[in-house]
């Protein structure tokens, strides 16, 4: 199977697409919920902000996004391919 | 009916349930026992997965540890829910693609090497057996309370009863079993945040009333946030502040970073993803999982939130500047008879110090609060001597005055929760000594009755070294728990993770990289819990830890990142993996021709 090009740029749009996922997945939880939460305290929500909001409720909201997203993108590629289960 | 009949009534009721679809669904074949012959929906699956996630650590601990900490405990929220963007992405549709039945056997055949499959079966009994000590904590608080008898009786029915209900069935019963054990336990926790939503703020859901503003006794919005009413009544009392952050930086990342990675790193979910019928299915099952989780998630630090405020306000009846709770009214009123049902477990306790009468609730530790508290003539010592963060959701219908059945559902939830864990990780464990110690190693002619009964036999040896543990936890569940995360970062998962997206880690490097990882977090464990957890035996504590601010249950982020180092440079020392194991990896990759999985 290494022989096949179109595999190999399937892995790599594979590649591409998690990488992003990541990216917006360390940017909720690590970013906004903790490290960045500093920035975002003039955002106020219900009695404290945003980066409160988003450590403990918005970050899980946001992997479910990102996990819905994968599995509806990487079927979607899939068929491009012509690499889906028949 | 009194309390104790009515928690028996919803405990023995659910009961019944679980162990009559256990017997419907009874395993016959050993693939049957396994992966409940991969014939089950995604969405079933992701529920089924809910409930074997969702342990005593995520219903009975971890809304306490929030409730008592405030924002910096987050942690547990963003770490338990972020390891299945992780598995989603990173694991869950290859080994199914992959297609046999345990974690080391895609390890054994990736790395193709009988010893990598041996040391992926140690590091997945460690983790496991750590994580079913934080389970029969729980189970100990539950069964403590519900039977009120103490704690260590508690443990010891627990344990017996998890024993007969994991032996009982393997995955198909547990498949189906766990799909009512998570309804039981969602409705249990939901229901009572429901109505303590709507006392405090007028919202029914809780997340939004966390949120939202404070109401009265009469149901009339009073214009102060609840976080913020939250903020200034701990503050009164002498603790920190709720939302804001204390802890130190470095430690809260490395902590979350563990648990997410311990989390696509742990047999008993991962073992879920191989169940499903195909690779698209095992992307949307990892989704409809987190789903259900978050159902929980999102509601634990409303729940944690909410009960802080009603506790603080019970022990001062007459607002933070007027009297304390006196020992007659928790005596006599019946909103805190709570305390009474509580104490008997030994997880509670008051004490007079002063004998004004009276009991005092503040932070002793904060020196102007307790100068403060002295000259108000209320003693300078907190009289609530002793609260165990892992009664908090148990004990909070009670708190918040609910009715009976809220109470005996409750019960029945946390149960459902420690017990459908339990068996998952015993399933995990059984699963590795018997299909690949025994059979794929020791004694690979054994027959399918004989690998079946081994199974079981490792089943009650786990049980029992770890109700011996569970004596003397390292913490309260939920931090126990977080220990077993630890260690399933640090070894198991950079193992499957490599062995996916790299082509050039060979065995050699894999192997190194795992016991590294293990050994490593294992020994740094030890070194700030004791040795094998027995108190005392420790040279360093989680307040002053070895390496820089990091504490034991953060280490796993580190272990992990030692284990991928170790791989790669090994690896690329030694030489590079058989052309077999290339494509290998190169079909693992891509869905097509799943479906045709190999049975042992």
């Amino acid at each position: 199977m290494s022989d096949k090009p179109e595999n190999n740029a399937y892995w790599a749009s594979n590649i591409r697409i998690v990488t992003w996922c990541l990216v917006i997945w360390a940017l909720v939880s690590f970013g906004f919920g903790i490290l960045l939460r500093p920035m975002l305290s003039g955002i106020a929500v219900g009695g404290s902000d945003l980066g409160f909001w988003f450590a403990q409720q918005g970050s899980i909201l946001v992997f479910l996004a990102i996990i819905f997203f994968y599995a509806w993108r990487m079927n979607k590629l899939d068929a491009e391919y012509g690499v889906d289960e028949q | 009916m009194d309390q104790f009949t009515l928690n028996l009534l919803f405990v023995g009721a659910s009961f019944a349930l679980y162990i009559g679809i256990a017997i419907w669904a009874r395993a016959g074949s050993t693939a049957e026992f396994y992966a409940a012959g991969r014939g089950v929906n995604p969405v079933v699956n992701g529920m089924a997965t809910g409930a074997d996630w969702m342990s005593a650590a995520s219903f009975i601990s971890m809304a306490g540890l929030i409730a008592f900490t405030g924002y910096d405990n987050s942690t547990f929220l963003m770490g338990w829910t972020g390891g299945y963007v992780l598995l989603a992405l990173m694991l869950a549709p290859y080994l199914r693609k992959f297609g046999k039945f345990t974690v080391p056997e895609f390890i054994g055949d990736r790395f193709y090497s009988p010893t990598a499959r041996m040391v992926a079966v140690i590091c997945l009994i460690t983790a496991s057996i750590t994580y079913v000590i934080g389970q029969m904590t729980g189970v100990g608080v539950a069964f403590g309370r519900f039977l009120e008898v103490d704690n260590q009786t508690g443990l010891f029915i627990g344990a017996a009863v998890v024993f007969a209900y994991a032996v009982l069935g393997g995955m198909k019963g547990v498949t189906y079993t766990q799909v009512a054990q998570y309804c039981v336990l969602i409705l249990a926790y939901t229901i009572p945040a429901i109505f303590i939503s709507l006392q405090l703020t007028g919202n029914p859901i809780p997340a939004l009333g966390l949120f939202g503003n404070a109401v009265d006794a009469q149901g009339v919005d009073s214009g102060v946030a609840l976080l913020t009413k939250l903020d200034t009544i701990v503050t009164e009392l002498g603790f920190a502040e709720y939302t804001t952050h204390h802890s130190d930086t470095l430690n809260m990342v490395l902590f979350t970073l563990s648990l997410m990675i311990g989390t696509a790193g742990l047999p008993h979910v991962i073992m879920r993803f191989f169940t499903v019928p195909t690779v698209a299915d095992a992307r949307w099952s990892a989704g409809w999982s987190l789903v259900f989780i978050a159902l929980l998630y999102l509601t634990a630090p409303a729940v944690g939130a909410m009960a802080r405020l009603n506790i603080s306000e019970l022990m001062w009846p007459n607002g933070t500047d007027g009297e304390p709770v006196t020992i007659q009214q928790i005596g006599e009123e019946d909103k805190y008879a709570w305390m009474a049902t509580w104490e008997k477990t030994g997880l509670l306790g008051w004490e007079d110090k002063n004998g004004d009468g009276k009991i005092a609730y503040f932070n002793d530790k904060n020196t102007e609060k307790k100068a403060a508290m002295e000259a108000a003539g209320w003693g300078g010592e907190n009289e609530l001597t002793k609260f165990n963060r892992d009664i908090l959701v148990l004990a909070n219908p009670e708190i918040a005055n609910l009715p009976g059945w809220v109470i005996g559902l409750v019960a029945a939830g946390g149960l459902a929760a420690a017990l459908s864990t339990a068996a998952g990780l015993l399933l995990a464990i059984s699963s590795a000594v018997s299909h690949d110690l025994l059979k794929g190693q020791l004694t690979p002619d054994m027959s399918e009755r004989n690998e079946l009964l081994s199974a079981r036999v490792a089943m009650a040896v786990a049980i029992a070294v770890a109700t011996y543990l569970g004596l003397n936890p390292p913490g309260f569940a939920a931090q126990t728990v977080a220990l077993a995360f630890g260690l399933a970062a640090a070894s198991i998962f950079p193992a499957l993770m490599m062995g996916i997206f790299s082509k050039r880690i060979n065995n050699v490097g894999a192997v190194s990289g795992m016991l590294v990882g293990l050994i490593v977090t294992l020994v740094y464990i030890f070194l700030h819990k004791g040795w094998f957890f027995i108190p005392g035996t420790n040279s360093f504590t989680d307040a002053d830890p070895l390496f820089l601010t990091v504490q034991s249950t953060s280490f796993g982020a580190v272990g992990a990142i030692l284990n991928f180092a170790t791989a790669i440079l090994v690896s690329n020392a030694t030489a590079a993996p058989p052309k077999e194991i290339v494509e290998l990896v190169e079909s693992v990759r891509i869905p097509r021709g799943a479906g045709v999985a190999t049975d042992h």
